[in-house]
This record gives C-alpha cells, sequence and structure tokens, in this order.
C-alpha cells in the first residue's frame, strides 16, 4: 500500500471533464422533462412489439450488476475476513450505492406512471420476479446507505451512530450479501418466463445462476477498473498487491460462469446457431471473447495480471463483455421473436449516458469531501500533506 | 363457472363487425386498427385466404397475471383475465412476458395505462355474452361454458375432418386458454405462436420464487457460519501469539 502515497494532492477546479458531466446532466434533464410531458413514445424508440428497451437493458441490468463488486468485497472482508481488502471497500461501497441510485432514477424514467412506485409495497404478488425485484431495490439500497453511512457520520462528529453501525456490521452485511445474491439473479429469473421469445443461445433454466456469477466477475473487474480511475484522478498508483488477487478471483468467477453457459448451449442444441454466424451468433461471440475468453486467458497468467496495464485492460473487457451479455439478453436475443429490430433513440442513449456522467461526477465529489480512499483527498491527506 | 370463446377461423367473414361492437362496448377511440394496440382490443387479420380473429386468449395461469409486480391483472372465476389500470405503475412486464403478445400500452400519453381484451368482464357479471359474439352475423366467434365449447369445436372436427386441421388452438398452449381458435389452414402459418410449452410459463419463475424463503435461511445460517469461523481463527491466533509471547519472557 506505500505505493498509494506517493499522489499528489490537488484543489478541486472545475475543469474539461466537470464540463462534459454538466452538459450531460443538463442533456439528461431536458429529455426528463419531455418524456413527462409528451410520455415515453416521444422520446424512446420503444413500442408495443418491444416494450423493454436501453433503460431496462443498459441501465436497471447493468446497474445492479456492476454495483456487484460491493457485496463481494464486504463478505471477502467481513465474513470471510481478509482484512489487507479493507482499504477498498469504502470506494466499493460508494460505487454500489451509486449504481443503485442511478438505477432507481432510470426505473423513475422507465415506468409508465413512477408516482406509484410505491403500489410495489402496498399491493403484493409474490408470484412476481418484479415484485422481488422491487423489494431487493428498496432494501438493498437501504442497506447500502447503512453500509457508507459511518464515513458521513465520522465526517459530521457524530460518533455514537457510527459506532452503533460498527458494531451491527456482520449482520449488515450477511443481510447485504443475501439480498445482493437474491437481487442479481432475480435479473436472470425476469428472463425465465419468455422462454419462448428469448433466443436459445441465451435462454436457460440456470438463467439466475448465470446472472449471479457474471455479476461477481464482472463486479470485481469493475472495483479493478475504477481503482484505475479514480488512482489516474488523483494521481495514486495502483493497489497491486490487492488487486492482483482480486483478479484470480474473477478468472475464478468468470471461469465457472463461461462453463455453465457452455453447458446451457449444449443443452439448448444452439450450437448451430453460432455456426450460423448470423445476427445472434456474432453478438454472442463478441460478447463471450470480451466477456471470458480473453479475460481468463489473460488473467490466467502471473505475469499479465501482476502487469497494471494487462490487468486494467482485462477487467475493462470482463465490464465490456458483461454489458454486452446483458444488451444481448434484453435487447437482441428478444429481436427475432418480437418481428422488429430495436435501436435505442438519441433521447433514450442521452438519459443513460447523462446518468452515468452524474454518477460519476457524484463520485469525484464524494471522494473529494469524504475520506474514502485510505489516502485519499479527504482530511488525511492534508494531514500527510504537512508532514511530508 | 368458467366461460370462453370458441373462434372458427373457416366461419368468419371478416366484416369487423367484432372489433366495433368491442370499440363501443369499451369506449376506445379512434378506428380499428390491423395490429392489437391499447385502443384496438380485438381485430380481424386476413390469413391465408382466412379470417383470423386477434385477441387476448384469457390464459388460465396468465403469464400477464404472474409477472405483475402489483397485481394489476387477475384471473377471474368466469373466465376473463381483468386489468386494474388504478394500480398499474407502468413496469410492462406483462407485455414483455405474454406469450401471445396481448397487451399493448398507451406510448402517446404522459399518464398511460395498458390495454387489452378484458372479455367483457362487467358483461358476465351481469349474465350477458360478450359484445364481440353477441355482434358476429356468421357465429364464427361463440360464448359459452368452456367445456361445452371444447365439445363443440371437438364436434366440429369431428364431423367434418377435411375441413379443420385437427388442432384445438388454446387446449395446450401456455398452459390452456380461455379462448380457443380452430383453422382448415395450420396455426403458425395464421401468425399464431406454436413453440409454446405445454407448461404455463409462470411455473418456471414460481420454480425459483417459492424457494426463497428456504434459500434466506441456509444462506444466512451459511454466512454467519464462515464468519463464525474465520473470527475465531483470529482470535486464537491472537491468543496464540499472546501466549507465546509470555513465554519467551
Amino acid at each position: 500500500m506505500n505505493t498509494a502515497m506517493t499522489m499528489t494532492p490537488k484543489r478541486f477546479r472545475p475543469g474539461f471533464w466537470s464540463a462534459i458531466a454538466a452538459v450531460l446532466f443538463l442533456a439528461f434533464c431536458t429529455v426528463t422533462v419531455i418524456r413527462f410531458t409528451k410520455g415515453l413514445g416521444a422520446v424512446t424508440n420503444l413500442s408495443d412489439k418491444f416494450p423493454w428497451g436501453l433503460w431496462i437493458g443498459f441501465d436497471l441490468l447493468c446497474g445492479v450488476g456492476l454495483a456487484a463488486g460491493a457485496f463481494t468485497l464486504t463478505a471477502v472482508v467481513h465474513l470471510f475476513n481478509l482484512k489487507k481488502f479493507e482499504p477498498i471497500v469504502r470506494p466499493t461501497i460508494l460505487t454500489g450505492f451509486l449504481g443503485y441510485a442511478f438505477v432507481i432514477v432510470a426505473l423513475l424514467l422507465d415506468l409508465g406512471q413512477p408516482w406509484r412506485i410505491w403500489h410495489a409495497i402496498v399491493y403484493w404478488n409474490p408470484h412476481s420476479v418484479m415484485f422481488e425485484v422491487a423489494w431487493c431495490v428498496m432494501l438493498y439500497t437501504s442497506v447500502l446507505a447503512l453500509e457508507f453511512s459511518p464515513v458521513v457520520f465520522e465526517y459530521f462528529g457524530f460518533h455514537t451512530p457510527a459506532r452503533i453501525i460498527h458494531r451491527l456490521i456482520t449482520p449488515l452485511v450477511i443481510l447485504g450479501v443475501i439480498l445482493s445474491t437474491l437481487h442479481q439473479s432475480s435479473l436472470g429469473s425476469l428472463y425465465l418466463i419468455v422462454p419462448s421469445k428469448l433466443h436459445a443461445l441465451w435462454y436457460s433454466p440456470m438463467l439466475p445462476l448465470h446472472f449471479y456469477i457474471s455479476a461477481i466477475g464482472a463486479g470485481i473487474g469493475m472495483v479493478i477498473l475504477e481503482s484505475y480511475l479514480s488512482g489516474r484522478a488523483f494521481h495514486r498508483h495502483l493497489e497491486m498487491d490487492l488487486l492482483e488477487p482480486l483478479a484470480r478471483g474473477m478468472v475464478v468467477a468468470l471461469g465457472i460462469y463461461g462453463l455453465m453457459r457452455l453447458q446451457a448451449i449444449r443443452r439448448n442444441h444452439a450450437f448451430g446457431s453460432i455456426l450460423e454466424f448470423g445476427y445472434e451468433g456474432k453478438m454472442f461471440l463478441l460478447e463471450i471473447t470480451l466477456g471470458v475468453i480473453l479475460p481468463v486467458a489473460l488473467m490466467s497468467f502471473r505475469k499479465l495480471r501482476t502487469n497494471p496495464d494487462w490487468l486494467v485492460g482485462s477487467a475493462f473487457m470482463a465490464v465490456l463483455g458483461f454489458v454486452m451479455n446483458r444488451l444481448n439478453i434484453s435487447i437482441t436475443g428478444m429481436e427475432a421473436a418480437s418481428g422488429t429490430r430495436y435501436m435505442p433513440s438519441f433521447m433514450e442513449i442521452i438519459v443513460s449516458v447523462g446518468l452515468v456522467a452524474t454518477g460519476m461526477a457524484v463520485f469525484a465529489f464524494a471522494v473529494r469531501i469524504f475520506p474514502i480512499f485510505p489516502e485519499g483527498e479527504g482530511a488525511k491527506s492534508l494531514e500527510m500533506d504537512k508532514g511530508a | 363457472m368458467s366461460m370462453g370463446l370458441l373462434v372458427d377461423t373457416t366461419r368468419c367473414i371478416g366484416c369487423g363487425a367484432c372489433s366495433s361492437a368491442c370499440k363501443e362496448q369499451n369506449k376506445l377511440p379512434g378506428k380499428v386498427e390491423e395490429v392489437l394496440t391499447a385502443y384496438t382490443w380485438t381485430t380481424v387479420q386476413p390469413k391465408e385466404g382466412l379470417n383470423v380473429r386477434r385477441m387476448c386468449m384469457h390464459c388460465e395461469v396468465p403469464t400477464c397475471a404472474s409477472v405483475c409486480p402489483v397485481a394489476a391483472l387477475t384471473k377471474t372465476a368466469d373466465g376473463p383475465v381483468v386489468y386494474d389500470a388504478e394500480r398499474c405503475m407502468g413496469c410492462r412486464y406483462c407485455m414483455m412476458a405474454c406469450p401471445f403478445e396481448v397487451p399493448k400500452y398507451q406510448w402517446d400519453k404522459a399518464v398511460p395505462v395498458v390495454g387489452k381484451c378484458i372479455m367483457c368482464a362487467g358483461r358476465l357479471k351481469e349474465g350477458k355474452q360478450t359484445a364481440c359474439a353477441e355482434a358476429c352475423p356468421a357465429e364464427a366467434t361463440t360464448f359459452g361454458k368452456k367445456e361445452d365449447l371444447i365439445w363443440e369445436a371437438r364436434t366440429r372436427l369431428r364431423s367434418k375432418p377435411g375441413a379443420y386441421v385437427n388442432h384445438i388452438y388454446g387446449l395446450s398452449e401456455a398452459g390452456g386458454t380461455s379462448v380457443m381458435l380452430i383453422s382448415s389452414v395450420p396455426m403458425d402459418k395464421l401468425g399464431l405462436k406454436s413453440n409454446l410449452p405445454a407448461d404455463p410459463p409462470a411455473m418456471r419463475t414460481w420454480q425459483v420464487l417459492s424457494n426463497i424463503p428456504d434459500f434466506i435461511g441456509v444462506w444466512g445460517v451459511f454466512l454467519y457460519g464462515v464468519h463464525w469461523i474465520t473470527a475465531r481463527r483470529e482470535q486464537v491466533a491472537k491468543a496464540g501469539n499472546h501466549d507465546n509471547g509470555r513465554e519467551d519472557r
């Protein structure tokens, strides 16, 4: 960790990236106004034939999936007791929380009547996967907020609530892992009900497990990426002694996931549709090469794992492949049965990109204010600056 | 007593009286469209020289009702699958999941709801038949008890074997439906889904969902067990070091 000490603290000054984020946020607000005055048809390319698009495929499925680093790392540190990973738990929880906030905002835009979102609490239907999804979003967002709250409490000098949360951390983490397990897998369960619609390259009775394990793999990839990005922003070196073992975890998760996908395709007798090399086959190959084959193959070599460039590159590919998988399941794999092609509209893309940019801006802001990184730009770094 | 509809495509003359009656009955705006929309709950499509009436199939175990997170869609004892617009929050999972692609959305509205045939549930309560069956001049759409309709369909298939393909669409599709179709042309050529499993799709998600309470208990105990073991190990390791230290002294 001593490598992380070599950063040079900088004062916040609004620069190029802040300006971009501000412009995207304003564009997002504009689209939001149009969406709520003119209806979903005016801003999206959604239709009766294709009722779920980018906001479900990217914002919901990927937003939740890429937040999986939070439950994975809290379990590793607090349950498996591998305390050396503690320094990167806080930024991971913050990413998880922001990821879920991103999902909620996207859902508020995608729902036809979002002001009725509380109906899920009042009118129950335990037979519905969406009912499970709704409860998991609510409860796990609360758990993430609680897991992160000590940072905020400590900052404002409220030591008693921080101590209470600290005492309760084990049950809280267990609750978080259970909810995440349910939530990650439930997003796959959403598609169990469309055996006649989802393409055989993706449909499987094991979809919940596919979603769960791929989220762990890509969630770890996301932790690596995020360490790299924040390292760049704050001129810190990568914590290679932590990230190298994480990459091993990623190899195992993605390896198991890759095998499960292979089994599912064999059971569906769907190898033919890869060899046909049609639309679905090509998208599948791209997804599986980026998301499974390359990261697993490259990160199996110690030499590449310990090289920051290869490590970050592989993590990036795993995340990209994960995003492709979710888009393939929600869009590519559903197109043939729907009898239409779906391309998100410009305004749909603006909403997704605007939300990602806003999330990143909030992350950057939070990291500057609160002591999130062990030697971040928070109060501690100033002391270090004086000491140096 | 579960009611249903039998649609005989060989009898349909394509006059569209059913669609018009439906619009009037349910106060749906606009003209009758070629495909189902939020404002056209039933329509007649010319296919293979026949006229094929499309509408909600009113499944016995409706996929839409199983996926709706707020239970806005429900199967009534009379047979209709009805929709409570006041509950719906617009997640559109019903549209995504329906094997027959029936529920449609008001994409043009700022406060949108789902639109689909409700088998004139209100009229059925009053002991009347559906508006479409009443309007049909060719007896192509017959309203009645589902068991009687199955009997009627079988009688027609048996008495005129050359005039029909031997398939009652809706008897086993997606677990069976209250609306059934018979035809002289194979169903897949009429644009009807022919790849539907005979078990209700809702069973596939219920198999997972029904196990959640058990799973929570086992997973919670397992995770706490892991924590217990690793924490104990750390304690033992610490105590061991402490003892060693004392001995050295």
